[in-house]
This record gives C-alpha cells, sequence and structure tokens, in this order.
C-alpha cells in the first residue's frame, strides 16, 4: 500500500466523519466542527491531487471564514437541541440513498476512458502553479469575465449582508 | 504501484454530496441546512478538480480556477444566507425554516 | 482601392488626436458637472457647459484651419486611428481576436475635412446658443437642467461627427434625438410640447428602424462597421460583380438613407420638424436648425463612398431632396407664425443639401450644410429675440415696424434672409450656387441601372426643382423680414417691443457676421467669383472608376467647368423672388389676400401643409392606436357576446322544456367539475407545503429519478 493511498484512506475517513458528525450530532456546535473536519479534508485531497493554491484557499476562506461565520451565527441564534427525527433522515434517506446509488452506478460501470479522462493515469504531475492559476485568472481569452463577475458579487454580497443583517431600528422605526 | 483511481474521488466526493442532502433534508435548523449546502459545493468542488487533475496539468489549472470560484461562491452564499438567517430570528424568534410562514393561507 | 486606405495619418499626429478627444469629452463633463451639481453652483452653472463648449470650439478651430491650411484631396478619408488597434485612442468595444480584420466595434476617431468642417460649426453655433440661452431662459425654473441638456447634446453630436464605426455614429445618432427629445418636452407642462417631443422621437425612429436594417445588411456582408472598410469592401464588391453594384447594396444605401429622412425631416417623415419649433427657440437654433438635422446629410456625406457605388439610391437621394425643397418651400409661403416658416425654411434647405448629394455634389451639400448653419442659426436666434421681444408671440400678423425697435436683430436677421435667399457676396449664394450648378451637371456615371429609359428624365427633375424653391425661398423670406420688422406696427405688443439684451445680440452679430462672410471664398483665398470653390477644394467630390476600381479626388472646377448657366439661374430666381416680396409685402402692388382667394383649393391646401399631418393621423396613427381598440371591440362584440349570447340561448331552451335536464345533468355536470377541481386541488396541496424541505426533497427525488431512467432504461 503506497503512501498515496494511504494518505487518500486517511482523507476519505476524515472527510466522510466529518460529513456524518455535521448530519448527526445534535449540538449545532459539534455539527459546525464536523463541517470543518470535512473541509479540512477535502482541502487534503486538493493537496493530493496537485492544486495547493486551492487547498490553502480553502483552508483559508473555509475554515478560516465560513466555518467562524457559522459559529457566530450558532453564537447569534438560540440553542436549539432539536430531536434526531429517525423518520425524517428515514425519509430522506430513501431520496439521498437513490441518489447515491445512482452515481456510483454511474462512475462505476463506466468502462476505460470517458469524457477524454483515463481513471488510472493519476493526478497531474507537477500540479498547477500558482502564477499559471493566477495568469488564468487575468487572462482574457480564459477567465478574465469571470474572474471580474466573481468580484462583483462578493461586493454584492458585502453589501447585501450589511444591509440584510442590520437591525430594523436602523431605519428609523 | 498503481495510483488512486478517479473513482475513489468521485465517490468520496458522492458521499460527501449526499451527506450534504441529507443535511438539507432532515434537520431542522437553517443554518444546519446551510451546512449542509457547503458540503455539497464541496463536493462538487472536489469533482472538478479531481477530474481536472485527471486530465493533465491544463486540466488542473481550469480545475484548480472553477474551484476557487465555487469557493467563493459559498464565501458570498454563506454571508448572505446568515444574514438572512439573523434577520429571520430576529423578526420570528425561530430558526426552523417552517416558521416564517406569514405568506402561508 | 489604395486610394483610399491611408494607414499613417497624414499630418495628424498624436496631439491632434488629443485636441479630437477634448473637443469629445468637454461637453460630456460639464453635462455630467451640471446635471447633479448645476443648481448649486453659481449662476446655477451656466458658465461651465459655455466655457466648455468655447473650449472646443477653439479647439475645433485650430483644428479646421489645419485642415484647410492643407487642401490635399487625398485627406478625405483619413482615418486618424492608429495602425496597431490596441494602442492610442481608439477603445476596443465588444472586442475579440476571433472577427477577421478590424471589424470589431472599436471606437476610433475618423478625422478628415468633412469632420473638420463638422466639428467648427457644432461648437460654434453651439457656444453661441449657450451664450444667448443666458439671457433667452433667465429665470426659467429648470435653468441648469437646461445647460446640462445642451450639454448632454453637444457631446453626442459631437460623437456623432467625430466616430469611425457605423455602430457608434447610430449610438450617437440615437442619444442627439433623445437631448432632442428632452429640449424639445423642455416646457413639458405645454401639452402641445410634450406632445410634439413624443411625436418627434417617434417620427425619427420611423427611419432609423430602415437605417439599422440597412446596417445590419452591410454588416451581413461585410462583416464591418468601419467606414474606411466598407468603402474598401464596396468597391471590391463592385469590381467583383462586374462594374456594377449588387443589388443589395442599393437596397441598403436606400435603406441607411432613411435615417436621414426621419432626422433631416425629409419629405415623407418631415412632420416632426414644425412640431418641434414647441421647444425653447435657443433649441430650435441648436438642434433644429443647425446641427442635429444636418445629422442626416453629414451621414449621407460620411457614407458617399458607398452612395456613389450605388446610382439608384443617389437617384432615389436626389429625388427625396429636391422634391422637399420645393415643397416645403410651398408650405413655408403660407404660415404666419415666425418660427413655423422658419421651420419649413429648414426642410426645404436640408432638402438643398441632400439634393446637392443626390447629384454626386458632396462638396456643395456640405458647403450648404455649414453656412446654412449660420444664417439658419441666426435667423433661429433672431426669431427668437423677437419673440423675446413680443413677449412671446409669434404671429407675423401682429408684427410690423420692429425695424426701429429691435435694430440689431433687424440687421442680423436682414443679412441672413439676403445669404438664405442668394444674393452675391453672401455666404449662402455660394452654396446655393453650388448645388444649382451641381444638379445641372449632376456627376458623371450617375445614369440609373433600375431605369434605364427614365433615368435620365428622373435626373432632369431636381433642374426643375430646385431654382423654383429657391425663388421660392427668396420670396418667403423676404415676406418674413417685411411682415416682421417693415410697415408699422400691427399690436400693442409690437409697438412696446425692445432690443434684446447683450448676451443675445453678440451671438446674433456673430453669426450675422458669418452669414455674411461664411462660405466667402476671398476669407480663404481671395478670389471671389471665378473661382468660389474653396470649400470643394476642403472637402473634394470623390469620383469612382467601376472598371478599375479606383476612388479619386479629381480637382474641382469652377464656373469655367459649368459654364454661367448656374449663375444667371442664381441670380434670376433669387432677384425674382426678393421682387415679388417686396411687390407683394412692401409695396402692396399686389394684394396677397387676393392672389390667395384667385387659388383658393391650392392655397387652403398649402396652409394646411397639404394635409399630411392629418393624412398620417388618420391613416396611420390613428388605425395604429385605435385598430386594437377596434380588434378588441370586435372580438368582444361578436366572439365573446356571441358565445355568451349563444350558450345563454342553447341553456335557456334547454331549460325551457327540460327542466330535469338542468337539474341532473347540467348540475351534475357543475358538480362534477367542483368536485374534481376539490380532488386535484387536494392532490396540489399535498406537494404545496410551503416547507423549503419538502420540496427539496422533491427536488432531489426528481433528480434521482431522471439518473434513473436515464441509466436503467435508456
Amino acid at each position: 500500500m503506497s503512501a498515496e493511498i494511504l494518505a487518500f484512506l486517511v482523507l476519505a475517513t476524515a472527510t466522510v466523519a466529518g460529513g456524518v458528525v455535521t448530519l448527526w450530532s445534535r449540538y449545532v456546535v459539534h455539527s459546525a466542527f464536523g463541517l470543518m473536519l470535512s473541509l479540512l479534508g477535502v482541502a487534503g485531497f486538493y493537496v493530493l491531487l496537485g492544486s495547493d493554491f486551492l487547498a490553502v484557499t480553502q483552508v483559508v476562506v473555509y475554515v478560516g471564514g465560513v466555518v467562524v461565520l457559522y459559529l457566530f451565527g450558532v453564537m447569534l441564534t438560540p440553542p436549539d437541541r432539536e430531536e434526531r427525527s429517525i423518520r425524517r433522515i428515514a425519509v430522506a434517506g430513501i431520496f439521498a440513498v437513490a441518489a447515491l446509488v445512482v452515481l456510483l452506478k454511474a462512475v462505476f460501470g463506466m468502462e476505460g476512458r470517458w469524457y477524454g479522462v483515463d481513471p488510472d493515469r493519476g493526478p497531474a504531475s507537477g500540479g498547477a502553479v500558482i502564477r499559471e492559476v493566477g495568469n488564468a485568472f487575468m487572462d482574457k481569452e480564459a477567465y478574465l469575465l469571470p474572474f471580474e463577475i466573481a468580484s462583483v458579487l462578493l461586493l454584492v454580497a458585502l453589501v447585501g449582508a450589511v444591509f440584510i443583517a442590520r437591525r430594523e431600528g436602523g431605519r428609523g422605526s | 504501484m498503481s495510483p488512486v483511481p478517479l473513482h475513489w474521488y468521485l465517490a468520496v466526493a458522492f458521499l460527501l454530496f449526499v451527506l450534504g442532502l441529507l443535511v438539507v433534508l432532515s434537520r431542522r435548523n437553517l443554518i444546519y441546512i446551510l451546512m449542509g449546502v457547503e458540503l455539497i459545493l464541496n463536493a462538487s468542488s472536489l469533482v472538478f478538480v479531481a477530474f481536472g487533475s485527471y486530465r493533465g496539468a491544463k486540466g488542473l489549472l481550469d480545475g484548480t480556477v472553477i474551484g476557487t470560484f465555487i469557493v467563493v461562491l459559498a464565501a458570498a452564499e454563506a454571508t448572505i444566507a446568515l444574514a438572512i438567517v439573523l434577520n429571520i430570528f430576529g423578526t420570528f424568534h425561530s430558526v426552523r425554516p417552517e416558521d416564517p410562514n406569514l405568506l402561508k393561507e | 482601392m489604395q486610394g483610399l486606405m491611408q494607414t499613417d495619418w497624414g499630418l495628424f499626429g498624436d496631439d491632434h488626436l488629443r485636441l479630437m478627444l477634448c473637443i469629445l469629452l468637454l461637453p460630456l463633463m460639464a453635462f455630467a458637472v451640471q446635471i447633479f451639481f448645476g443648481a448649486k453652483l453659481p449662476r446655477r452653472g451656466d458658465w461651465l457647459p459655455t466655457v466648455a463648449m468655447g473650449g472646443a470650439f477653439v479647439l475645433a478651430l485650430s483644428l479646421f484651419m489645419t485642415a484647410v491650411q492643407h487642401p490635399d484631396p487625398t485627406l478625405f478619408l483619413h482615418s486618424a486611428r492608429p495602425p496597431a488597434d490596441e494602442d492610442g485612442l481608439a477603445w476596443n468595444w465588444l472586442w475579440s481576436k476571433g472577427t477577421p480584420g478590424k471589424g470589431n466595434f472599436v471606437f476610433a476617431i475618423l478625422f478628415d475635412n468633412l469632420t473638420a468642417v463638422m466639428l467648427l460649426v457644432v461648437t460654434l453655433v453651439s457656444f453661441l446658443v449657450h451664450v444667448f440661452s443666458m439671457g433667452y431662459m433667465k429665470g426659467d425654473p429648470r435653468y441648469p437642467r437646461f445647460f446640462a441638456y445642451l450639454g448632454l447634446f453637444s457631446f453626442s453630436m459631437l460623437g456623432l461627427v467625430l466616430t469611425s464605426n457605423f455602430l457608434f455614429l447610430l449610438i450617437f445618432w440615437e442619444l442627439v434625438g433623445l437631448s432632442s427629445y428632452l429640449l424639445i418636452g423642455f416646457w413639458f407642462e405645454k401639452p402641445s410640447a410634450a406632445n410634439a417631443c413624443k411625436k418627434a422621437f417617434l417620427t425619427t425612429r420611423v427611419g432609423d428602424t430602415g437605417m439599422l436594417i440597412g446596417m445590419m445588411m452591410i454588416w451581413w456582408n461585410f462583416r464591418t462597421f468601419d467606414f474606411v472598410e466598407i468603402f474598401e469592401k464596396a468597391g471590391q464588391a463592385v469590381i467583383a460583380n462586374g462594374g456594377v453594384p449588387p443589388g443589395w447594396m442599393t437596397i441598403a444605401a436606400i435603406l441607411v438613407f432613411m435615417g436621414p429622412i426621419g432626422k433631416s425631416a425629409q419629405f415623407p417623415l418631415h412632420v416632426w420638424l414644425p412640431d418641434a419649433m414647441e421647444g425653447p427657440t435657443p433649441v430650435s437654433a441648436l438642434i433644429h436648425a443647425a446641427t442635429m438635422v444636418a445629422a442626416g446629410v453629414y451621414l449621407v456625406g460620411r457614407m458617399f463612398p458607398f452612395f456613389m457605388f450605388a446610382p439608384d439610391a443617389m437617384l432615389v437621394v436626389a429625388l427625396v431632396g429636391a422634391f422637399t425643397a420645393l415643397f416645403a418651400a410651398t408650405i413655408g409661403i403660407t404660415q404666419f407664425d415666425i418660427k413655423k416658416v422658419l421651420a419649413y425654411s429648414t426642410i426645404s434647405q436640408l432638402g438643398f443639401m441632400v439634393a446637392a448629394l443626390g447629384c454626386g455634389a458632396l462638396g456643395a451639400g456640405l458647403m450648404h450644410l455649414m453656412t446654412h448653419a449660420w444664417f439658419k442659426a441666426c435667423l433661429f436666434l433672431g426669431s427668437g429675440s423677437v419673440i423675446h421681444g413680443m413677449h412671446h408671440e409669434q404671429d407675423m400678423r401682429k408684427m410690423g415696424g420692429l425695424r426701429r425697435r429691435m435694430p440689431i436683430t433687424y440687421l442680423t436677421m436682414l443679412a441672413s434672409t439676403l445669404a438664405i435667399a442668394g444674393v452675391p457676396l453672401f455666404s449662402g449664394f455660394y452654396s446655393k450656387d453650388a448645388i444649382v450648378a451641381a444638379t445641372l451637371h449632376p456627376a458623371p456615371g450617375y445614369e440609373s441601372l433600375a431605369l434605364p429609359h427614365a433615368g435620365g428624365l428622373l435626373w432632369s427633375l431636381p433642374r426643375l426643382l430646385i431654382p423654383l424653391a429657391a425663388l421660392m425661398t427668396a420670396f418667403y423670406m423676404f415676406r418674413l423680414v417685411i411682415m416682421t420688422f417693415h410697415g408699422t406696427p400691427r399690436s400693442g405688443e409690437a409697438e412696446r417691443a425692445h432690443e434684446s439684451p447683450s448676451n443675445m445680440t453678440v451671438p446674433l452679430l456673430v453669426l450675422g457676421l458669418l452669414a455674411v462672410l461664411g462660405g466667402s471664398p476671398w476669407l480663404f483665398n481671395g478670389d471671389f467669383l471665378g473661382k468660389h470653390i474653396w470649400f470643394n477644394g476642403l472637402v473634394h467630390n470623390p469620383v469612382f472608376d467601376a472598371a478599375s476600381g479606383i476612388v479619386s479626388f479629381p480637382e474641382q472646377v469652377g464656373h469655367e467647368g459649368h459654364g454661367w448657366a448656374p449663375l444667371i439661374i442664381s441670380l434670376v430666381v433669387a432677384g425674382s423672388g426678393i421682387l415679388l416680396a417686396f411687390l407683394f409685402y412692401q409695396w402692396k402692388v399686389f394684394r396677397p389676400e387676393k392672389v390667395a382667394a384667385a387659388i383658393a383649393p391650392i392655397y387652403k391646401a398649402v396652409y394646411n401643409k397639404y394635409w399630411i399631418d392629418e393624412f398620417y393621423l388618420r391613416f396611420i396613427v390613428r388605425p395604429l392606436v385605435f385598430h386594437w381598440n377596434v380588434f378588441c371591440a370586435a372580438f368582444d362584440k361578436y366572439v365573446v357576446d356571441g358565445v355568451v349570447n349563444g350558450v345563454g340561448r342553447t341553456a335557456r331552451r334547454l331549460a325551457d322544456g327540460q327542466g330535469w335536464f338542468d337539474k341532473n345533468i347540467v348540475d351534475g355536470l357543475v358538480n362534477l367539475a367542483a368536485f374534481l377541481t376539490q380532488v386535484f386541488g387536494a392532490i396540489a396541496r399535498i406537494f404545496q407545503t410551503g416547507y423549503l424541505q419538502h420540496y427539496i426533497t422533491l427536488l432531489a427525488g426528481g433528480a434521482t429519478a431522471v439518473l434513473v431512467i436515464f441509466y436503467w432504461f435508456l
């Protein structure tokens, strides 16, 4: 068993376990930490796949930003120790497992190469150089327009969040 | 030594997706539901990067860029959605999705 | 086609390009500041657009002087654009590497002598109108906004003149339409003004639609909107077609000409211009006399090489122009509102320009555009001064004897009237004479292709119509001057009239001076009868040789080439027109009322503007507006009512004889329908729970179902 496969198994365990904790925990804070574990696992996958830049972004933005945001959200709302409704999970689980089965069948049932991808060739060697990622963002033949739109989106989200979350009293009632 | 096949990554991503879907479907707290959405977004991002990486360096570049965009989208979504949740809490004193029902009936 | 494309910029360098950009951006800046902060600025901001326009004028004058001092014929179509598209002052809009050539939507500046002339005209008239408006609009509640609109208009007009791309020309074309709309409706409290601005906007839009279709045809065939490239490819297309233009080019040219028909108020679409006089008088002078309406003429001039390739389109242009010239002149004779007379005079003079262009005389048409801008702006501003002095009375029958009370206005308007009538040594004489010469000698090679036999006959029509229209011009303009300024006052206002303040008279004096000198050759080359073609030396008429596909700019001929016939015709028509006006209105040898009574039916038709407005209202506007109502009413009456009545009648018949049927079957059906609705409602209600997660569950289930079907059953 090579180191890569070992790492993959560890990360997969962490990711799925984090997801299960998020699903199963009765405490919001535990769920948030489960989410964090899962996100860190995904960041590890990014490293394995050769995308260091995305891994770092994942850790900084998701773990450092979004999860903290959720923790704030948890703090600002009342503790909600909800009962685990087996019935609800079962109903949802029927659909979810059906979806999973279909998806896995679609993947593992497929023979050989598909869509020009050889599933056994392994991740790209060398990985994505950050310089190239930056150039791709700034190249108008590549991703400049989506990049600009994303920046506008972030600005709108910033302003919108402030506008939505401010107190009613701010409008002079 | 054979590398990890692409199928494995996809399987993990699908598991993650289904877990996120379950969270969204079964939880009764808006904050949980948003966490489920994050899991789903990460699953899709993982699929992009895995496919890209298995196509070679150029594909990995594209996958990385799309993954970055997903991170950006998720961050924007999280801020706005949490702001809305806080606003709903301020108005209805509840974070359950079925409670804001002023328009019903 | 080597002569057309100039990759070097000739004598215009980087600095000149910056000047042009400054000219364009100064009014825009003034508009932007004025519209937001105008009311807070000292003097309510009127100085800001005025100074900006003054600066633009100085820059335009320097560029014009450069162009005049180098009368290089090939300067026509110097595309002042950097060779490499990505550098310099070109702005790439919707730019892609995929499209071959430079056919992308690039905002670049096309500077040639045509542009130089237009820049000078627009900036100078606009500047003077700004100054004039300070007096005329004093005390208006929306005073700052008026100046902001003027700035917007100036920017759009200058952009229209400067751009090298048809698409941008269209954008600026619509922008001037917008500013015209805003300014005609400036006093929107008046219903007449509110209606007039809508009418102007919609009427010109009819023409613009045709122009847009023509543009699409050009794009479809040439894949470019760049003027220089269009001309180049048009030449190649003609050569490829064996020396005759492909049919679509003629159609495209005529469709493009529909834009000028609307904007320059040519015959079928002229109806908006007289109504546009509801706007403030400075606006009438700037937009509806000197500049915007001339944009149509400018467009034909800009696209001239393209039109040149399509002789049949040129014939259409010439006929429309000549007919409009005469037609509007006849109406002008009968009107009594001073601004209406000037409005019809404007339509008529625009017809002169268009006719000249149609006859292949680019230089003559554009020279008339320039001289017309001087004297017509002067006339409009003069009429504004009169209206100001008369306390907003516009009926000439109530004026008279204003010569003593408003001497400066009188003098300047008299000079302009002499110019428009075509009296020698005044500016209008030179341009009108050149137009008469052009109609006598249409450019060679313009035989009609579609109508080989009738073509010659049709080409002779402008020859008759244009001198007749010139005669009428002299007549109605002197009628205006005599009725307004000579004789004795015919109302209390006329007795109490006073001269306008100096910020109104100074622009009048400047424009009056230009009306005298503005077209004179001795201003530029010191020779005044033999070679009065300095303008043709400035803007050469290109000549296209279909066999070799070469556009050349031959040395222009003056009267030596045309013979003296045009000169004699101009003198005779101007002299007889003026004489007739004096006979009728000054010396009262003839009584106009008696003449009108003698030809009463004709007079009535002309006085009512040939009922064209009524015609449009009756046959186009009202049908369009009311047809829908009529259709709806008819539908309501015959179909809906019919169904209802039929059902009612049937039901009554059934009910009469067969009450049990009603009770058992009909009620049963009704109840069944209600029951079914209830059942389906109940089913639908199961899904419409209002719970977010139920919806998501259904969504996920549906997506899974689609996948299952996709993988197992397909």
